[in-house]
């Protein structure tokens, strides 16, 4: 006799793997203008193609329908939108573990009680630097001192909070003063992220990597904090994987963990994916986000390890890092599907060396003036860069 | 600064800041904490679903033994597993 398993139970092959995690990038606007953001360089010219708060609720369904339970909200600056709030709500309904990633700009008192009484799990606020300058300088906005007033607040209304300080090159040296920043404020959690280089950190990578010097003495700063300050804040250092000498797994491995949805609706295996030529990006408006999982060549195209090549295809440590990030594969090497160049066996990691030589040669001749300007992230830049692309193209 | 839970004296519960829930997707229960999760097998949800409330290692283990009175090295197993929550911080004493 077979027993036939009920409707719901057979839709899924046994074998499919679950998006654990659904990013929400509600939209790309945001008051900050960080040289290293990791949106496209192209801006939107409105928010009128912005999905509605009905499209994302539906978008978070059919996610919660196929396993996902973590969901992070961000963006852009996620509270540009006034339906968070909302969003949080049903998404706690539904059954997730909600996350808001935020600058605390247009944060309030009342929008952290109000978050809070949606069910809200955890808020993520971003800092620029360990004091009002640099934090000013490098935002692009004098926000430092409500920065401070609403990490204080968030901790105050019992939300679990974590602060996240990205570091580069003019920066990273106050690791140890942002880490006393954090701990006298009562932060749980505070990742110390170095800039990955895509998009707008890409653009301005040469004034942004750290020297080794530098990466070791924050780790050094923050080891110590670590040891001796008898604090129970937990501290996540992530390195720039440049300095490393094997990649690090794309998102977990691509459609194995994460499904990104852009502001427009475009469904992608990780936030850069729209860089690499020649694939389609399904967008939610038109195809079930089932059919896009399990189904899509582009979620399909990096699957696996039966895309890689050599020295990938018969390296005993393939299934460790999955060949590493295609986005970074493709801006270093020109091909989206050959080894990462972090790793020290591609026959193209000599790319990543000069990159790290050049930053460290540059920080050893104490040259304070970079090769070029910062560019910062505004709707002027974006519009000479795409200026700038056209030109390069015709 | 609390100190450390003691399991022969104190009482504890999950950690607030963590939420057990069943899982359809995954065939199994799964922990959630802030942008991360961790999937229990049977026994670990078993042991966690009954520190919803707050409980005592030898109140935990007396219950599951009336339940499991088969399994013979089961007070050390629960031990085992007690000493993993609480160094992942899944369980917190209760007046912390």
């Amino acid at each position: 006799m077979t027993v036939k398993p009920p409707a719901d139970k057979v839709s899924i092959p046994e074998r499919a793997p679950v998006p654990l995690w659904l990013l929400a990038e509600l939209t790309y606007a945001c008051p900050l203008q960080c040289p290293y953001c990791s949106n496209p360089l192209e801006l939107p010219k409105s928010r009128s193609s912005e999905l509605t708060t009905e499209q994302w609720l539906d978008v978070m369904q059919q996610a919660r329908k196929l396993g996902a339970v973590q969901l992070g909200f961000s963006g852009g600056e996620p509270l540009v939108r006034p339906d968070v709030e909302l969003l949080v709500q049903e998404g706690s309904k539904m059954g997730f573990y909600c996350n808001l990633i935020t600058s605390a700009l247009g944060l309030t008192t009342e929008r952290i009680t109000a978050l809070k009484n949606a069910g809200l799990n955890h808020l993520q606020i971003s800092f620029q630097g360990s004091d009002q300058e640099t934090n000013a300088r490098f935002g692009g906005s004098d926000s430092f001192v409500h920065k401070l007033a609403m990490t204080k607040e968030v901790i105050r209304q019992g939300i679990p909070l974590g602060l996240n300080f990205v570091l580069h090159r003019h920066n990273i040296h106050q690791v140890a003063d942002f880490l006393a920043l954090a701990d006298s404020l009562g932060a749980e959690f505070v990742e110390l992220a170095n800039t990955q280089y895509y998009a707008w950190a890409m653009h301005n990578r040469e004034q942004l990597l750290p020297s080794r010097q530098q990466l070791q003495d924050a780790e050094a700063a923050t080891n110590k904090f670590r040891d001796t300050s008898g604090s129970r804040m937990k501290v996540f250092f992530v390195a720039p994987d440049y300095y490393d000498d094997r990649p690090k797994k794309c998102s977990n491995g691509w459609g194995t963990t994460f499904i990104t949805v852009t502001p427009d609706g475009d469904v992608l295996p990780c936030q850069s994916a729209r860089i690499i030529p020649g694939l389609e990006f399904p967008n939610i408006r038109t195809q079930t986000l089932r059919d896009i999982w399990l189904d899509s060549t582009l979620f399909q195209r990096f699957r696996g390890t039966a895309w890689m090549q050599e020295p990938c295809a018969s390296c005993p440590e393939k299934l460790i890092d999955l060949g590493g990030c295609r986005c970074q594969a493709f801006m270093l090497t020109g091909d989206a599907a050959s080894t990462d160049p972090v790793c020290s066996l591609s026959p193209l990691h000599h790319v990543v060396t000069e990159i790290t030589d050049a930053a460290n040669a540059q920080a050893s001749s104490q040259s304070s003036t970079p090769a070029q300007p910062l560019l910062f992230r505004n709707t002027s830049n974006a519009r000479k860069l795409s200026a700038k692309k056209e030109t390069s193209t015709s | 600064m609390s100190s450390t839970l003691d399991f022969a004296r104190d009482t504890f519960k999950i950690n607030p800041r963590y939420r057990l829930q069943w899982e359809d997707a995954q065939q199994c229960h799964v922990l959630l904490y802030p942008e991360g999760l961790v999937k229990l097998s049977g026994t670990a949800a078993e042991i966690l679903g009954r520190c919803q409330q707050p409980t005592r290692a030898a109140e935990l283990i007396a219950e599951l033994q009336r339940e499991y009175p088969a399994a013979d090295t089961l007070a050390d197993d629960v031990m085992e597993f007690l000493t993993h929550a609480r160094q992942q911080e899944w369980i917190k004493r209760t007046e912390d």
